[in-house]
């Protein structure tokens, strides 16, 4: 009986860590930047190209950055729900317009609405290169220092929201 | 006479040819100037390629940065491009990435403690299995002991050999 023991806890452990490895989305890579200050940027508002919005601006609050594009399709899926978030107005949205065209991004937040406090212009997707943007929608939390807390990748669901974000929110809210 | 329109004609045929030879020549130049953003610097063309291909592209992840024709990897050897141009060190580079996308960039995990599972296990797989190997072998030689075949399985065993052989 004990000479089956070994190589079977052997087995049982190496199962474990396959199992444990078969869960994980290999799409969700750990953010370096989680815990570290958000990458500063100064960059063009879309709705008015002669106003910029610099990242400093927001210290002092509580802050979420969506990224987003008018050409990405999952975009489309958490849109209703920013929108019904930012009508809540527990805590301001900023969206950072990906590597769009200003005219069609315009064209598309009029169309789908508006969750927006501001979305300021990355065309060529610098900013994206410094936040870790590999794809579209992302979402931060960003907190009072200008610390990231937080990031989403992919579209944001109600459970996120419910069990992550919003938990998160107000936490950092005290 | 004759020879002289011959003469003619062949000097302008052969004219007319040189002109088609500058035009083609010409066209190749400047298809040339075409293809140049690729080859602008050689040099760190190929220095952007040694370092890209032990890059992961994060968008589609079995893809080395440079290999991959995603906008996203195109974003990136834009940048590795530009800072290789500001002077900026292979080492410098691939800090700026990994400060960004963190280790999943690189392909060759760096040796660090939460790592060394991954480093050393294997090793320390096979040595567990070596040594393992080497208990059981001894237990075994130990587990056997010689005992001599009598005088009537010997002349049995004679007797059996000398048939085959007969054979």
């Amino acid at each position: 009986m004990m000479r089956f023991m070994l190589p079977l806890a052997v087995f049982i452990i190496l199962v474990i860590f396959l199992g444990i490895g078969l869960t994980l989305n290999p799409r969700q890579v750990p953010s370096p930047l989680i815990d570290k200050p958000a990458p500063t940027f100064q960059l063009q508002q879309l709705h008015d190209p002669d106003k910029t919005l610099s990242s400093t601006e927001n210290l002092g609050k509580v802050w979420m950055l969506n990224v987003w594009a008018s050409w990405c399709v999952a975009c489309r899926d958490e849109h209703p729900l920013l929108v019904e978030l930012s009508k809540l107005g527990i805590v301001p949205i900023y969206g950072l317009n990906y590597k769009d065209q200003r005219d069609t991004a315009m064209q598309w937040l009029k169309q789908y609405g508006n969750p927006y406090t501001a979305s300021i212009v990355d065309a060529d997707g610098r900013v994206g290169i410094d936040y870790g943007v590999y794809g579209v929608p992302e979402t931060y939390v960003i907190d009072k220092e200008g610390i990231i807390r937080y990031k989403h990748i992919g579209p944001v669901t109600v459970k996120s929201l419910q069990d992550k974000i919003l938990p998160l929110i107000k936490e950092l809210e005290s | 006479m004759i020879k002289l329109v011959a003469h003619g004609s062949f000097v302008a045929a052969a004219r007319q040819w040189l002109v088609m030879l500058m035009l083609s020549f010409m066209a190749g130049l400047s298809m040339a100037s075409e293809a140049v953003p690729v080859a602008e610097d050689p040099e760190l063309e190929k220095r952007l390629v040694n370092l890209a291909e032990n890059l992961r592209c994060l968008v589609c992840q079995n893809e080395s940065l440079a290999g991959s024709r995603a906008d996203f990897a195109n974003d990136l050897r834009r940048e590795i491009r530009e800072q290789m141009r500001a002077n900026k060190s292979d080492d410098e580079i691939i800090e700026f990435l990994v400060a960004r996308y963190g280790d999943f960039v690189l392909y060759n995990p760096p040796l660090k403690s939460t790592t060394w599972l991954l480093w050393f296990g294997p090793f320390v797989l096979f040595l567990g299995g070596a040594v393992a190997l080497m208990l059981y072998l001894r237990r075994r030689r130990s587990q056997i002991t010689e005992s001599p075949l009598t005088e009537n399985q010997r002349l049995q065993a004679e007797s059996l050999i000398k048939e085959i052989n007969k054979d």
